[in-house]
């Protein structure tokens, strides 16, 4: 691919729709090359920043960026920018290769240049031979990288992803998910990707945007949106996670000792102030035993799921839920367990 | 790459109205005049700019501002925002100065008395001409690529214009006149009437109840409002049974009561009043055989109330039998199902589950009944008798012995603040009341069968009916081919040939004295259609795919001109279009405005039901593929509108070939419609060449109707059936 490939940032950019503000004062940068996940339950404004990107929606506040240029009054058409649709909105009256041409053909390229673009990138996309097929004779597979090979024909600067896999089977996901991270490394496009899958949203991103009511709740790699979340909602969102009362009892350093019920463990404070404060525990950072040190409890549900068992386990700080790997012993309910502590997946939620 | 043409476009208009203003003739002229351009660039065909300089007429000079103004917000370097902020001054003082000299100064000098004491001088000029037109549709445009360039409407320039040029052509076509009768009736030479308009508005002509306390005749706006609600209560009640009858019996017909529901759209409004005198008349076929027979007199029972509801409720009933219909399939089946399982019988179920889901259907189709049978002008023209409605009222004010514009203006208000508020009624009121129980799912359910009594009461309502309108329509079809209907049944083609005479000499010689009207029409109706299609199109996709501010008043404003009766709309451009600065009557242009207006609706809600089934990220899709509106609506939105392009190409044709109440006020010489020129042979009693020229009319519509559904055909979807087995990559 001859272009560089260019950023895309915000600036304070906020969209209201009369009284509703449906994305209020975001600020965020895709580096060039990178996929970056816009994650978040609906409603919460991941589209509406996506279709701020495409320019199918124009900013109420702020400036948007593409590479150098200020985009923010440019319409759809005039920004290097193209879209995967969510329906994959293919042309019903056009077949496949008139759709993958479409993009060329508008911009004023021959016919026959054109088709030749086109064919290109329905091959990158392996669906040669079925150029000449009408959209409601492929699969929703195919149709997927229909509008795949459409949006990447015109080689843009910014390739957006509105839900692509939502209309997938299950099985299909995971391999459609591999197939478009492949495509994005091997060919370095910058890729805003939206999804209100965690799991998928943990699968391809180079990096993640919580978003929640409107406004950015963290940006990190998947790996620090799991391991360290910097609020109750991005803790509870990504993964699942036992939120709990603690008492941070001193801070020492860059730690702090924490009173979980009658145990005391040492985790980094992340600028908590002493006192009450709330601790986020990941149900795999959790181990149960029936000897030794640990949290006292006892096991009031359990169900297997073959890979894992899940444990609703009552404590005196309330309810837990954990797994346990599914070959492990199992216990039943109403036995008196104890529960240990990971080194990980144990954190302090600063707010 | 995606290098757009904003500015581009922009140099383009602004070079445009430029060119206009110093070249292209700035007055209203007839044609053959035009080509000779005697005395140009000064004299009639003489451009502004050549005018203002040399031509006595410095006032069109003022126009230079806005123009240079234009320029040099394009050829400056400011940020392209305030460029486009300049343009959009340039496009507002443009406009503005067109428009006030416009209404400032006409024929004879300075149109009001404050500004002949502000400026002095007597200066004179005629109405807009082409470049008086081009120039002010330029400075539109420049005005909506100005705001374009603020990042209205998300920067489409394409889509700025296009509401730009709508809501324009709306302001001045419908508001305009419609406001010109509102000032006409307060507003006279000398100023402000309060007086005069309240007690002319309240005069005993117009609401006194004479009728109720003696044998007087009421108030016009009395009997306009009498017939009205006898004809919709009528009409909904027989819709209701036909809707019935096609949807819960067996009957076998059922194909055939569409054709019915078809054949009052493509029948000219008064020809079925035409029709009742032929039977009923002094000299009509019933009456005839009842004197023969029997001996009973001939009398003029026909004419006036009695005449004028039945050729209504012929008319009307078919629209709400449409409207119901829907209503009646719209209710779920499974609803009565529930309701039979908790064991009501069928008249139960009909009574507390059937007729309460059908109550805000009933109230919809009578207030459409009560609107058109306001709107109706044909059939109270020919039948009224002594009964007069207001929109014949309004008619003879204008053309009448006593012209009396104030009057006709005075009456307009009243019949438009009639259908207003039943307008007004019908969507603000009962628009949000109608039951919608049909949801995404499919109902299994099976509709459950009517009572006994309702199906009999239903039959014995509609079969009659039936027998009588196909009578009618036979009589139509017969009567112009037999020398004189009710005394001489001989065959003849006289009515025929008198009408569409033609010799051969050469090459064909229309010397029938209905050609010249039958070619005006089709020209009108033929220039119309694709207009009014394309302008009801373009809102319809301007208020499904786009947001902007004011988007509510926009569309209450494309749907108001649906509610005007066509009388209204006729005086008013009368009014509003017989001075400077808009001078239109008695040209052809002004029939294919009014069609377009009034047509226009239909053309708008054919393409809201048909975007509605379209999704919404197809033309995102091509957006962000870099395709502009213009290009979006070309080659993915219209081959997917074909039905709602044919819907509303039908409609607006044939509407406009048989519309009659606008038209009436607006035909001249040249352009007389076939309309009017069968109401003249109606005034002047020759019944069988109107008759003749009616029956040709509706026999060339079907044939056009079919060949539109046959050339425009299906929407290629690639739907083929079971293809080629799916290969599994």
């Amino acid at each position: 691919m001859a272009k560089t490939k260019a950023p895309v940032e915000f600036r304070n950019v906020s969209k209201r729709y009369g009284a509703v503000t449906a994305v209020d004062d975001v600020s965020f940068r895709i580096a060039p090359g990178t996929l970056v996940t816009l994650l978040g339950p609906s409603g919460c404004g991941k589209t509406t920043t996506l279709r701020l990107i495409a320019g199918l929606e124009m900013a109420s506040e702020g400036r948007i960026f593409i590479g150098d240029e200020d985009v923010t009054a440019l319409s759809a058409a005039d920004r290097d920018v193209s879209m995967v649709f969510q329906s994959y909105a293919l042309f019903p009256h056009m077949s496949v290769l008139e759709n993958v041409a479409y993009g060329p053909s508008v911009q004023g390229y021959k016919k026959a240049d054109a088709e030749a673009m086109a064919a290109e990138k329905i091959n990158l996309v392996g669906l040669s031979g079925l150029e000449k097929r009408a959209p409601s004779e492929l699969s929703g597979g195919q149709q997927q990288r229909v509008a795949v090979a459409r949006a990447l024909v015109l080689e843009p600067k910014v390739l957006l992803f509105d839900e692509p896999l939502s209309n997938l089977d299950a099985k299909l996901r995971r391999r459609v998910r591999e197939d478009i991270r492949q495509l994005q490394s091997d060919l370095a496009l910058t890729v805003a990707y939206v999804t209100h899958d965690q799991e998928e949203a943990l699968a391809v991103s180079d990096e993640i945007i919580v978003m929640s009511n409107a406004k950015i709740a963290q940006i990190g790699s998947p790996h620090e949106l799991y391991e360290e979340p910097s609020n109750l909602f991005v803790a509870d969102f990504i993964g699942d996670a036992n939120i709990v009362d603690a008492t941070l009892l001193a801070r020492d350093g860059a730690f702090g000792q924490v009173q979980l019920g009658e145990t005391t463990l040492r985790l980094p404070h992340r600028g908590a102030q002493t006192g009450r404060i709330k601790i986020a525990a990941r149900p795999d950072a959790m181990t149960l035993t029936t000897t030794g040190e640990g949290l006292a409890g006892t096991v009031k549900k359990t169900s297997y799921l073959g890979k894992v068992r899940e444990y609703s386990v009552r404590t005196a700080i309330g309810d837990l839920f954990i797994t346990a790997p599914g070959r492990s012993e199992e216990f039943k309910p109403n036995t008196d367990v104890v529960i240990r502590f990971a080194d990980s997946g144990i954190v302090v939620l600063p707010s | 790459m995606k290098s757009k043409t904003a500015p581009d476009a922009t140099l383009w208009w602004l070079g445009l109205a430029a060119g206009a203003f110093c070249l292209l003739p700035w007055y209203w002229i007839d044609l053959p005049q035009g080509l000779l351009l005697a005395g140009w660039p000064l004299g009639a065909s003489g451009s502004a700019l050549a005018l203002g300089l040399a031509g006595g007429k410095p006032w069109l000079l003022l126009m230079l501002a806005p123009l240079l103004l234009g320029f040099a917000a394009l050829n400056s370097r400011l940020p392209r925002e305030t460029r486009g902020l300049v343009l959009v001054w340039a496009g507002v003082i443009g406009l503005a100065v067109i428009l006030a000299q416009g209404f400032l100064i006409g024929h004879r000098g300075w149109n009001f008395a404050w500004a002949a004491s502000l400026f002095g001088g007597a200066p004179q000029q005629n109405g807009f001409g082409f470049a008086g037109f081009l120039t002010l549709f330029c400075f539109l445009l420049l005005l909506c690529q100005g705001l374009a360039m603020r990042g209205f409407c998300r920067g489409d320039g394409f889509i700025v214009s296009a509401i730009g040029i709508i809501v324009a052509t709306i302001i001045l076509f419908v508001f305009f006149p419609v406001g010109r009768v509102l000032s006409q009736s307060v507003w006279g030479p000398d100023g402000w009437m309060l007086d005069t308009f309240i007690s002319k508005i309240t005069d005993r002509s117009i609401w006194g109840l004479d009728c109720l306390t003696s044998s007087l005749n009421c108030g016009v706006a009395w009997n306009t409002v009498f017939l009205g609600v006898f004809v919709g209560v009528v009409c909904t009640l027989l819709g209701l049974a036909f809707a019935l009858i096609a949807t819960r019996t067996r009957f076998p017909f059922k194909r055939a009561l569409t054709l019915f529901s078809v054949l009052p759209i493509i029948t000219p409004p008064f020809v079925i009043g035409l029709a009742l005198i032929l039977i009923f008349g002094r000299s009509g076929v019933v009456s005839n055989l009842l004197y023969e027979w029997f001996a009973i007199p001939r009398s003029r029972w026909i004419y006036g109330f009695t005449g004028i509801s039945i050729a209504q409720i012929l008319a009307f009933t078919p629209i709400s039998f449409m409207m119901l219909i829907g209503v009646v399939q719209g209710i779920a089946p499974s609803l009565e199902e529930a309701s039979q399982t908790l064991r009501a019988s069928r008249w139960t179920t009909f009574r507390t589950i059937t007729f309460p889901l059908l109550r805000p259907g009933l109230a919809n189709a009578f207030l459409v009944g009560f609107i058109e049978s306001l709107a109706d002008f044909g059939n109270p023209l020919v039948l009224g008798g002594n009964y007069e409605v207001l929109s014949t009222k309004i008619f003879f004010a204008v053309v009448g012995s006593a012209v009396d514009e104030s009057r006709a203006a005075i009456l307009a208000l009243v019949l438009l603040g009639f259908t207003l508020i039943a307008f007004w009624a019908q969507q603000a009121w009962i628009g949000k009341k109608v039951y919608t129980t049909v949801a995404g799912k499919g109902d299994a359910g099976l509709p459950s069968p009517l009572p006994r009594p309702i199906v009999w009461l239903c039959g014995l309502v509609t079969v009659p009916w039936v027998i009588f309108s196909i009578g009618l329509y036979a009589l139509i079809l017969v009567g112009g081919f037999v020398n004189s209907l009710g005394r001489d049944y001989t065959p003849t083609l006289k009515h025929l040939t008198t009408a569409f005479k033609m010799n051969f000499d050469g090459g064909p010689i229309f010397t029938g004295s209905a050609w010249d009207s039958l070619f005006a029409t089709l020209e009108v109706s033929l220039l119309s259609a694709p207009l009014t299609a394309a302008i009801g199109l373009m809102t319809a996709y301007l208020l499904s795919r786009q947001t902007f501010a004011g988007k509510r008043s926009f569309e209450f404003g494309t749907m108001l001109s649906f509610a005007i009766p066509g009388t209204v709309i006729g005086v008013s451009y009368i009014l509003a279009f017989n001075v400077p600065p808009f001078e239109l009557t008695g040209t052809g242009l002004i029939l294919i405005i009014c069609f377009m207006f009034r047509n226009m609706p239909v053309g708008v809600r054919a393409g809201l039901a048909t975007l509605s089934q379209i999704d919404k990220s197809l033309d995102e899709a091509s957006l962000t593929l870099g395709a502009g509106s213009a290009t979006t609506i070309r080659r993915v939105m219209l081959p997917l509108l074909r039905p709602a392009i044919l819907a509303s190409l039908v409609y607006s044709f044939v509407r406009a070939m048989t519309s009659v109440s606008a038209v009436i006020f607006l035909v001249s010489a040249k352009y007389n419609m076939a309309t009017t020129y069968i109401v003249g042979r109606v005034e002047a009693g020759e019944f069988g060449i109107a008759i003749a020229y009616s029956a040709m009319l509706i026999v060339f519509m079907l044939i056009v109707i079919l060949l539109i559904q046959l050339a425009v055909g299906e929407r290629r979807l690639g739907r083929r059936a079971i293809a080629t087995p799916m290969p599994t990559s």
